[in-house]
């Protein structure tokens, strides 16, 4: 073996603490080795890219006709929730992902480097805001392409753009608990699908609430995903050019209460997750 | 300083669970310390502790110098850890992976680079170096793992079970590297539940069960601790073996064990062997092997504890 492999002959001067500047650099490169990950598996890729595009497609011009008369118009009443849903699904990666550093030993390997003790959630909540950016503006995209309009001004885009990825910030952390808490990685994408799926569709996201049946009515409309889904139609397609169904007073309201929920999950979940967490590893 | 690694009265508790029963061990700087004992009986846990995964609920222990729970920063910028299972990332590829660790630990991104392209060189890992590492055989991703821990240079070295899991082969591939490490001055505490592992490549060797300490020395120390020596027969023809193993039985009023095409007793009186040429003779059993040896450490094992070393099958390290 040569000097490769060799000890430091005198291990140098060593550091007593990380600095933050030291914290947020590792952050920055654990967040670098995520986003790298897709690279090597582009089915994840497909998952943040492929599927909201399948969605978009699907529901403009198979239901768009039956539940808005047209497609166009349609498109501008869902786009704005099928964002938000979509952003709900990828959250679920800060999880899985989680999830296979823990049971493969990458989260011990992580923990026994001199690194700040945050850099690892840090990076990966980073990565899945990266992640949330790039499917949105992908979402936007394909609308576009297919005749949505934004009704407001770029002011307010960015503003529902800021939202949506608060609002991912604070959901990572339910997806980081069931990371912890969940014994592989499938059973992460299991509960994805099983707990976010009735969540997502029982929502305005793709249908009038007033349409819905009266009982299920004021479940839809106290949902999370429906506030935000107001609050993104509102800052994106503007109150005038909703109809009445979908229609929202203000961007004000659907707003501040999305950002109460964000806070209010934040505030469960952040602190269950570090004590899930603490007690797995 | 002396010893690299420390422990006093280690203690750890998962609920109801004792994992570590009051550990002490030291292992002096430069030297391989192997850990011995079943599954369960606490290696893995003592390891965490070490690496700073794991806070003790008493005693304590340094690594160079450094208390693992007080100063864990510092402990951590002198070791490396390869752990029970590769702690690769695979969906990265080889070099990434190094990368990684190299940027992790602050080192200029052409630096991580050149010092990934030399430990993949030296682990026999160039041509797989731009695959995704989920690509590779056991033997690759434990050699990759392995490489990673060596990213800092770090002057103590923690493996737990390294080779657990390896085709023969690999395990040899394995052990080299193990010892080329230790010739270039780095400490290492190994553990295993393979006597002949320990035997192979460590200076002293400390057996724990059931989260004890219950015997500490050299390997030859330990073999000669048992007292008594064994006495080993290949016949010539396997098809003798029943022959071999009962004179082999009666001489030395012992259960022999077979070992593939060898009859293994343990022996107290030396005459024995000559007694057992005789009868052989007498029987017209040709053998291509008749020794007498000290014990093994798997005989070393069974008579410390009172059962083979791969008996139990607990969950190790982890609350289930």
């Amino acid at each position: 073996m040569t000097t490769v492999t060799a000890a430091r002959p005198t291990p140098a001067e060593l550091s007593p603490s990380v600095g933050v500047g030291e914290g947020i650099k590792q952050t920055m490169t654990l967040a670098w080795r995520t986003i790298v990950q897709v690279r090597h598996n582009p089915w994840e890729l497909g998952d943040y890219s492929i599927q909201p595009i399948m969605f978009v497609l699907l529901f403009t011009y198979v239901f768009g006709g039956a539940i808005a008369g047209s497609t166009s118009e349609y498109l501008t009443f869902a786009l704005p929730g099928i964002i938000v849903m979509n952003m709900l699904f990828i959250t679920m990666y800060v999880g899985t992902g989680l999830n296979t550093d823990l049971t493969k030993g990458v989260f011990d390997r992580l923990r026994s480097l001199p690194i700040a003790r945050w850099a690892p959630m840090a990076g990966r909540i980073l990565a899945d805001q990266v992640k949330q950016a790039w499917s949105i503006f992908l979402l936007l995209a394909i609308g576009m392409a297919l005749g949505f309009r934004i009704g407001t001004d770029v002011w307010s885009l960015l503003a529902a753009v800021g939202l949506l990825l608060v609002f991912a910030l604070a959901f990572s952390w339910v997806s980081v608990l069931v990371g912890v808490v969940a014994k592989d990685p499938e059973k992460v994408q299991l509960f994805g699908f099983t707990a976010l799926f009735p969540v997502t569709f029982v929502s305005n996201v793709f249908a009038p609430t007033s349409t819905m049946p009266g009982w299920l009515q004021p479940i839809v409309e106290n949902n999370p995903v429906t506030i935000l889904s107001n609050a993104c139609r509102a800052l994106m397609v503007g109150d005038d050019t909703l109809g009445t169904e979908w229609h929202v007073a203000s961007a004000t309201t659907p707003v501040v209460q999305s950002l109460i929920w964000a806070a209010a999950i934040a505030a469960v979940f952040a602190p269950l997750s570090v004590w899930a967490l603490r007690r797995r590893v | 300083m002396d010893h690299a690694i420390q422990a006093e009265g280690l203690v750890k508790r998962f609920g109801e669970t004792t994992a570590l029963d009051g550990v002490s061990l030291a292992v002096r700087a430069g030297t391989v310390l192997g850990l011995l004992g079943p599954n369960g009986a606490g290696k893995t846990t003592a390891v965490r502790i070490f690496a700073t995964l794991l806070q003790p609920d008493d005693g304590h222990a340094s690594v160079g110098g450094h208390d693992v729970v007080r100063q864990a920063h510092q402990a951590r910028q002198l070791i490396g850890l390869t752990g029970q299972y590769a702690a690769v990332d695979e969906m990265l590829t080889g070099t990434e992976n190094l990368l990684l660790i190299g940027r992790l630990l602050g080192v200029p991104r052409p630096a991580a680079k050149q010092r990934a392209h030399e430990l993949l060189a030296e682990f026999d890992l160039t041509d797989a170096a731009d695959r995704a590492a989920k690509t590779y055989s056991g033997g690759m991703r434990r050699r990759l793992d392995l490489a990673a821990s060596l990213v800092g240079r770090p002057s103590i070295l923690f493996l737990d079970e390294p080779t657990t899991g390896l085709d023969p082969r690999a395990r040899a591939e394995l052990w080299s590297l193990i010892r080329g490490l230790v010739a270039t001055g780095v400490t290492v505490l190994l553990t295993t539940q393979y006597l002949d592992e320990a035997d192979a490549l460590a200076d002293e060797i400390t057996v724990i069960d059931h989260g004890r300490v219950i015997a500490a020395g050299t390997p030859d120390e330990l073999k000669a601790k048992t007292g008594s020596q064994t006495l080993v027969v290949r016949p010539e023809d396997d098809a003798k073996l029943p022959v071999v193993t009962s004179v082999v039985a009666e001489l030395t009023k012992a259960v022999p064990e077979i070992d593939g095409p060898r009859v293994t007793a343990p022996v107290g009186d030396p005459a024995v062997l000559p007694a057992v040429v005789r009868r052989l003779d007498d029987a017209g059993v040709l053998v291509t092997e008749l020794t007498l040896r000290g014990a093994s450490l798997n005989e070393v094992f069974l008579s410390l504890t009172g059962r083979p070393v791969e008996d139990e099958a607990e969950p190790e390290g982890r609350p289930a």
